[in-house]
């Protein structure tokens, strides 16, 4: 396998990795600060569909991004009420909110558009599209890095570099200002905080507003520029990904990167092994690939390499003593 | 005063599951105004699809039994203090044991077929349920997330399953269908009432189960066992219990019933395994658990709620052809919402209401206690 070889593989598995990366980051934001997320999948679904029903019906796919934004933070809002103010179990929320989006979306989507849940094909114009990064066309005529330059690092989407940027402006926020402080604190020990004369409440809904925001974009991202509609559950799975890579990452954001892209590069490799014949072992069933982070997963949970310790008060509702 | 008071236990399990369930209906039903049907009228078409025929009792009927299954699931898990979202994939898995069996057996008679299904079903399904049991109490992996990547893990395995090991040749992702001779009966070819619904000997099999979880849970030692583990682990640890053990035998019953989903579904009425043949029943159990307050009567009534939904909403989209039969998802998700987490919600006003209304006599009696 040569360099041209590589480069698309490498060049699909950015694809794949970005939507897991932005919720994987989502998730970090969310449940860092003590509140577990398992409707990651259902955030990214319906800010999907709000993203195409918007661009679709106003034609400008920006209104569409703000949209998507909207619907995430809204669920995620009901999330907060749901697990900050009436202490309820966190896990069915989430629960809850994947359903809600699951239906709500077709239903919405069907009595708009009349076409079975699916949004009208968005135009090119309509569609988040590739940006060139300057002097692509130059630079790749440069050997080796020429090709890397112009095919895998320019050319993407802006949610692309969104994404990438997320992950220090994360790191860096959660380690070196006073909120990411407070945030990792409310995540292990919210009464601390509170003895400290810190609001909880106020912290976990900042960081779930936060959540919100980045699963709306991983979802107009699906719809807007990967995708170019929306279609009845769409996402797939890829919040739960997301949640095992935020595992896998054990909650910190550059191991969140390294994880989306390693998942990234398995999901990539999935479609491209289909059919190959490796020496001794034969045919790989594309479905060992598929099930490959999950079991990776688990068997970090379970200790077997390295740990995966969550924040300590993560899924607890905070009771403030009276 | 209007003091708030501790509710008492009918209004507790009766009056705020109902008070759930009709705030989801109408959230549902304005939904429906929002794209401008009549809400009155589609909930009518929901209850009658529901109720109004045998046929549609038969559906009805049918799929509540898929429900008390993977609701008891969800239930046995909690009572001892675990969270098992993964009754989809344990279904999943479940169908593999019981369809072998079937195929295996289905030359003598149905009985045979029946039983060996179940036996199968129950198996595969307690083993996929007890390896993240026995990981949450081993290894201390939290079960939610272990039993969620397990029920993708379970998607991988039964697709490659169906696709390339026990697959019918010929046809796309599923095995042989069972002979004519091995097929469990339906309801129907004794009951003319039931027209050619669904419904079949398995209902029995979720009244037994239904009874089974009661007499487990409040009339047996181990039952005693996981319910102490679940309240409080510390009194469970001190009383000698060893939670090991309890995790994974709670683990194993809850996935073993999870598992019987496959012998009501997969082997009497589809009379194959198809891929993806547990369609969400497995994550609906869990709504069902917590409506029924993890408790068998509760858990029947709300199977049969969410049962009616289902069939209603199929009903619904050929009525009324403009309603999306996704709203039957939507009041399912509400219905999670209001009774699993926003359960506080109603509390605090109940509590004031039940304050109002009692502390009037109280307050008589304490005068009367005074006087005397």
């Amino acid at each position: 396998m040569g360099i041209e070889d590589i480069i698309p593989l490498l060049n699909s598995s950015v694809r794949f990795a970005v939507p897991l990366l932005l919720a994987c980051l989502a998730g970090l934001y969310s449940e860092r600060s003590g509140i577990v997320d398992i409707g990651l999948e259902g955030k990214m679904l319906g800010a999907a569909f709000a993203a195409a029903a918007v661009a679709a019906l106003s034609g400008n796919v920006w209104y569409g991004m703000l949209a998507a934004i909207f619907v995430s933070v809204c669920m995620s809002m009901i999330h907060a009420i749901a697990s900050i103010n009436l202490r309820g179990n966190q896990v069915i929320s989430g629960v809850a909110l994947n359903f809600l989006a699951l239906g709500g979306t077709v239903f919405i989507g069907h009595s708009i558009f009349k076409r079975g849940g699916t949004t009208p094909n968005l135009s090119k114009d309509e569609r988040i599209g590739p940006i060139d990064l300057p002097f692509a066309a130059e630079i790749g005529q440069v050997p080796v890095i020429g090709p890397i330059y112009e095919q895998l690092i320019s050319g993407h989407s802006i949610i692309v570099y969104f994404a990438f940027a997320a992950v220090p402006i994360t790191a860096w926020v959660l380690m070196k200002t006073r909120f990411g402080l407070r945030l990792r604190a409310v995540g292990e020990n919210p009464k601390a905080l509170d003895t400290a004369g810190i609001s909880v409440f106020l912290l976990r809904y900042q960081a779930l507003i936060i959540t919100g925001v980045l699963c709306g974009v991983a979802g107009a991202y699906l719809s807007t520029s990967q995708g170019a509609n929306f279609s009845e559950n769409m996402t797939a799975g890829r919040g739960f990904i997301a949640l095992a890579a935020l595992i896998f990452a054990k909650w910190k954001p550059w191991n969140a990167l390294w994880t989306c892209l390693l998942f990234g590069v398995l999901s990539a490799a999935q479609i491209r092994l289909q059919g190959v014949e490796f020496p001794l072992i034969g045919e790989v069933p594309v479905q060992f690939i598929q099930a490959l982070p999950y079991v990776l997963t688990v068997v970090l949970l379970a200790g077997f390499i390295g740990r995966a310790v969550p924040p300590k008060a993560v899924g607890q509702p905070y009771v403030k003593e009276r | 005063m209007s003091a708030r008071q501790p509710l008492p236990s009918w209004a507790l399990n009766v009056l705020m599951p109902a008070m759930n369930v009709l705030l989801a209906l109408i959230v549902g039903g304005l939904a429906v105004a929002m794209i401008g049907e009549n809400p009155i009228q589609a909930m009518q078409v929901l209850a009658y699809g529901a109720f109004g025929s045998g046929y549609g009792l038969g559906f009805t009927l049918h799929y509540a039994t898929s429900l008390t299954f993977t609701g008891l699931a969800v239930a046995v898990a909690f009572h001892s203090g675990l969270f098992n979202i993964g009754g989809e994939g344990q279904a999943y898995v479940a169908g593999l044991g019981a369809i072998m069996m079937a195929l295996w057996l289905d030359h003598t008679h149905w009985v045979f077929v029946l039983v060996g299904a179940t036996v199968g079903a129950m198996t595969l399904g307690a083993l996929w349920a007890a390896i993240p049991g026995y990981l949450q109490a081993k290894r201390g992996s939290h079960i939610v997330i272990t039993t969620i990547m397990f029920n993708f893990i379970a998607s991988a395995l039964m697709s490659y399953m169906l696709a390339q090991v026990i697959t019918n040749p010929g046809s796309n992702a599923e095995t042989r269908t069972i002979a004519e001779t091995g097929r469990i009966p339906l309801l129907s070819e004794y009951f003319e009432f039931f027209k050619h619904s669904p419904v079949n000997i398995m209902l029995f099999f979720g009244v037994v189960a239904l009874i089974g979880v009661y007499i487990l849970l409040w009339r047996t030692k181990l039952g005693f066992k996981i319910r102490t583990l679940g309240q409080n682990p510390e009194a469970a640890r001190y009383a000698g219990i060893s939670a090991v053990s309890i995790i994974v035998i709670a683990m194993a019953i809850s996935g073993a019933l999870a598992g019987m989903m496959a012998v009501n579904e997969a082997v009497s009425v589809q009379k194959r395994l198809v891929v993806g043949y547990v369609q969400g029943f497995g994550f609906i159990g869990i709504a069902v658990a917590f409506m029924g307050r993890a408790h068998p009567v509760g858990i029947v009534l709300a199977a049969i709620l969410f049962g009616a939904l289902y069939q209603g909403g199929s009903e619904l989209a050929f009525v009324m052809p403009a309603v999306p039969s996704e709203l039957v998802v939507v009041i399912q998700a509400l219905v999670i919402l209001f009774s699993g987490a926003m359960d506080e919600m109603f509390k605090p006003v109940l509590e004031r209401v039940f304050g109002a209304f009692r502390s009037k006599p109280q307050a008589d009696k304490a005068a009367e206690i005074e006087e005397a």
